[in-house]
């Protein structure tokens, strides 16, 4: 028997304090999961297919406008709201979200540093879901240590001159924006990488093939080519110099949406252990009757319901306009991806035998879930990122 | 082009439950929505806005409740909601509520095209459309699966049959009704949400309208329902299996021992 609750049983009997307009955001973005992704999330991810279809859906919905101004045809709210978004899409599938959650991380930067013009021609079609955005950070051999970054931007004339490879881009090839980091001048380090804003189809901008992966599958993760790739001087995104800055900020507006990501896919997966425990017969009850189970239950219920809190925390500490996120903001990605590997992990173990093939969902939760302790900076990154900070808190509270 | 989209609330049957005993609908906690054929019969009208212009009126009779599915109707795109709401409505069969219906249309004065779902999830009847369009006094055309081609004065649609369709051409003003085949109806925006939140639903009395209250609701209804219930589940049953020629003969036989078959004679 299908289930045909609007919200999922975590949620019920827990005030989230959400406005009126929060909800309905909510509750649009949880029909669209339950409608047009579950049905298709096994499909998409064994076929590694793109959901261009899924992204329309969205676009018409206005759920890509949800964190975009008003001004800029969007619905004028924040992180928030794009998590509200990202959350409800990934209890049916993390890797279709992603079409939505990597389009805000492409996002954010233009919201935050981009010039009207910028603003008028990029957001407001990004708002109206006819473009999606991507973020081009990494490199071979830069990961984790970001300033490590080698591609070049040489400017000539009025256009620069973009020259490196950029890899495992999500929405990778199918993003008509591309938000990419580059030096501009080698000899200042960290404070000599600017951004830029590529549009997909520029000469000599290409695509490296896409990688075959454990999750997300959905989307498209692929290395963005750029060889003697010629942009006008207007698509430098902030000012000359500022990239580093430009990507720190995005990510501490990004993170929580990573959290919310990883949120969703728990919810997921508990959802299913939950539903399969009460039906799952041995000894003649349902395993649910067990302790063991049920233990397993409520530490699960337990974990998601605090990193609901802090990712719903974080968000909001962002919308207030609070200048120092970096915290909070890493402590949401890091604790939401632990709860959601731990989730997953334990409701492939509710299932048992079941949970390990692909008859059920929760083997390909468990897949999805792995890459929210990974990308926009490992769990261990946030870990540091954390520690500097409190440390730095510390110190200014004894001097 | 002016078109006006009638729609029916209705419970959702996906998650609906009957009560054994009064074998009646269990209502309460379950959702209301519009009628699932009707919101191909919206989406229609929308898309046909969308490409040629003009506006898109939804109409309903029913309790002051059923303004949340014309809210609904709202926030998917239609530009006017009106609600027929009236004591006086109350309790109507298919011909009262055509009746209606078709006042409320007239009301409107110049509707070009009057969109219907086939038929009501509920009532299962198919009648309502057809009746607008009689007391109307104007064309229609039911089991609508494509519109092909709409000028100002005509349209030319096809029209499903169990095999296969007909092409039609009907000249405006007409009513047709639509099957799913038709479209995939879009789910509402946040911005169309928000709008219908706003939006006023007009309410239209028998004081609004040109009506004969002696056709009205119950009164004007000659259907009644005697009794609803749930009929008995068949009993017994003989699978037959082997070989298809085997099974035929045996069938045969069985039909004819219960005297439901007639023996094939020689000359036929
Ligand atoms: C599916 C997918 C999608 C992605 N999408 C994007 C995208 O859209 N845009 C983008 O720019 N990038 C993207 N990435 C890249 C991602 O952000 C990086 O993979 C991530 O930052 C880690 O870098 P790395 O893979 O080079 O690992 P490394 O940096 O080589 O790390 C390897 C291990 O060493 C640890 N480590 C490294 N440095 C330290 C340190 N200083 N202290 C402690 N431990 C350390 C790490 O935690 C990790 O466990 C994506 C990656 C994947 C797999």
């Amino acid at each position: 028997m299908p289930s045909f609750r609007n919200t999922y049983i975590m949620e019920e009997n827990v005030n989230y304090f959400l406005t009126e307009e929060q909800e309905m955001i909510k509750e649009l973005a949880a029909k669209i999961a339950k409608e047009k992704i579950e049905p298709v999330a096994a499909e998409y991810d064994e076929n590694e297919t793109f959901p261009w279809d899924i992204v329309k859906v969205m676009g018409q919905s206005d759920l890509y406008g949800v964190f975009i101004p008003e001004a800029y045809g969007g619905l004028g709210g924040g992180v928030l709201e794009m998590c509200i978004v990202t959350e409800e899409l990934s209890k049916a599938c993390g890797g279709i979200a992603l079409a939505y959650a990597a389009c805000g991380l492409g996002t954010i930067p233009i919201i935050q540093f981009g010039n009207e013009e910028q603003k008028q021609k990029y957001l407001t079609k990004i708002a109206a879901g006819e473009w999606l955005a991507a973020f081009g950070l990494t490199e071979a051999d830069s990961g984790s240590d970001v300033s490590a970054i080698k591609m070049r931007a040489d400017l000539d004339g009025n256009e620069y001159v973009l020259n490196g490879t950029k890899t495992w881009i999500s929405n990778g090839g199918e993003a008509h924006v591309n938000v990419v980091f580059a030096v501009t001048d080698p000899s200042r380090g960290a404070r000599g990488v600017s951004a830029f804003i590529v549009e997909k189809g520029t000469p000599g901008f290409t695509f490296g093939k896409k990688e075959n992966k454990l999750g997300i599958r959905a989307n498209s993760t692929r290395e963005l080519i750029f060889q003697d790739c010629r942009i006008p001087k207007e698509n430098l995104l902030g000012k000359d110099g500022q990239g580093f800055l430009i990507a720190m900020r995005t990510f501490d507006e990004s993170r929580p949406g990573v959290a919310a990501q990883a949120l969703g896919i728990a919810t997921g997966a508990f959802e299913k252990a939950t539903a399969y425990s009460r039906e799952r017969f041995q000894r003649g009850q349902p395993i649910s009757a067990f302790q063991g189970v049920q233990f397993m239950l409520a530490d699960m219920a337990t974990q998601i319901e605090a990193a609901r809190a802090l990712t719903y925390q974080a968000a909001k500490s962002i919308d207030s306009g609070m200048k120092q996120v970096s915290k909070i903001s890493a402590m949401a990605k890091l604790f939401a991806s632990d709860v959601a590997m731990k989730v997953t992990v334990d409701a492939v173990q509710i299932f048992g035998g079941y949970g390990y093939t692909k008859e059920y969902p929760v083997e390909k939760m468990m897949r999805d879930a792995k890459i929210t302790q990974i990308y926009e900076g490992t769990n261990q990154i946030q870990r540091e990122i954390i520690a500097l900070n409190v440390i730095k808190e510390s110190a200014r509270g004894t001097k | 082009m002016k078109i006006v989209v009638c729609i029916k609330q209705v419970p959702d049957t996906t998650n609906v439950r009957i009560n054994p005993e009064t074998n009646t609908l269990i209502r309460e906690g379950v959702e209301s929505i519009i009628n699932p054929f009707d919101m191909y019969a919206l989406e229609e009208a929308i898309r046909l806005k969308e490409k040629h212009g003009g506006e898109v009126i939804v109409m309903s009779m029913g309790p002051p409740q059923v303004e949340s599915s014309l809210k609904d109707a709202i926030a998917l795109g239609a530009d006017q909601a009106i609600l027929l709401t009236d004591r006086a409505f109350a309790g109507a069969d298919t011909l009262a509520t055509s009746y209606t219906l078709a006042a409320g249309i007239n009301a409107l004065n110049d509707a070009d095209l009057v969109i219907m779902g086939k038929q009501a999830i509920d009532g299962d009847t198919g009648q309502v459309g057809p009746g607008v369009a009689e007391n109307l006094g104007v064309p229609h055309i039911t089991d609508i699966r494509k519109i092909e081609e709409v000028t100002d004065n005509y349209m030319v649609c096809e029209r499903l049959l169990e095999e296969g369709y007909v092409r039609l051409k009907v000249k405006f003003p007409a009513v047709i009704t639509v099957v799913k085949e038709i479209n995939e109806p879009r789910l509402p925006s946040l911005k169309g949400k928000m709008k219908a939140k706003s939006a006023t639903i007009l309410q239209w009395t028998t004081k609004d309208l040109d009506i004969d209250v002696d056709r009205l609701g119950l009164t004007g209804s000659p259907t009644q329902v005697v009794r609803i219930f749930t009929p008995p589940k068949p009993e017994g049953g003989k699978v037959y299996k082997g070989e298809t020629r085997d099974m035929v003969s045996e069938l045969l036989s069985d039909l004819q021992a219960n005297g439901v078959a007639i023996k094939k004679s020689k000359g036929n």
